[in-house]
């Protein structure tokens, strides 16, 4: 029944993805361009843990936590870039 | 792993995954760009925190004691989360994005413009 609930998961969170990269094509401008980034990051941290559950193993956690710092850092840096037009001042 | 874990496991990742994809249809659909910050940020949380929590429960029962390394990147989302949304809702303001006449409160938004950038009349 597990494997069942994880391969749903899985096909939603996909097509979740799939609604954020055309809102990423499409976006009308920069900051809609971030957000969809930032939920695509979001979402691949999911996708990884229900990796490591379908397959019964701990060592997935490692990169989704990885995922998680390196997509709050492009975040703010690309909303510094927005601001300032620089990244590092 | 009991039948009675199993179900919980089976209905958390299931609600995450449909309260995520719910975050991802209200970015995608919602008019304006501050009501499209709105969506995804509240409603990924949510997801990503259930599935973890079931993650976690999966993980305590193989292992056999309780294990919370899940729990520090839920609780590193729920802290990043309002932060990297205020500073996309500020980034939006200087980059002076299109609001619809229905969305409410701009004057607020006109405020706070001008707070940023002093300069401007």
């Amino acid at each position: 029944m597990l494997s069942y609930a994880i391969l749903i998961a899985c096909g939603l969170i996909c097509s979740a993805l799939a609604l954020n990269a055309w809102r990423l094509i499409i976006g009308p401008t920069t900051p809609d361009r971030i957000i969809a980034v930032d939920t695509m990051y979001i979402n691949s941290i999911a996708l990884i843990i229900l990796l490591g559950l379908y397959q019964g193993s701990a060592s997935y956690y490692e990169g989704a936590l990885l995922i998680a710092l390196l997509g709050f850092v492009s975040t703010s840096a690309f909303c510094k870039y927005l601001l300032r037009g620089d990244i590092i001042e | 792993m009991t039948v009675f874990l199993e179900v919980i496991v089976s209905v958390l990742v299931v609600l995450g995954a449909i309260v995520m994809l719910i975050g991802s249809i209200g970015l995608a659909k919602f008019p304006d760009y501050f009501t499209r910050l709105h969506a995804p940020t509240k409603a990924s949380t949510l997801g990503v925190a259930c599935i973890l929590i079931a993650s976690m429960i999966f993980f305590s029962v193989k292992i056999g004691h309780v294990d919370f390394k899940e729990l520090l990147i839920s609780m590193f989302l729920l802290i990043t989360a309002p932060v990297a949304a205020h500073m996309l809702a500020k980034a939006g303001l200087h980059y002076k994005v299109k609001m619809k006449d229905s969305t409410q409160n701009q004057h607020l938004a006109k405020k706070a413009y001008l707070h940023q950038n002093p300069n401007e009349k």
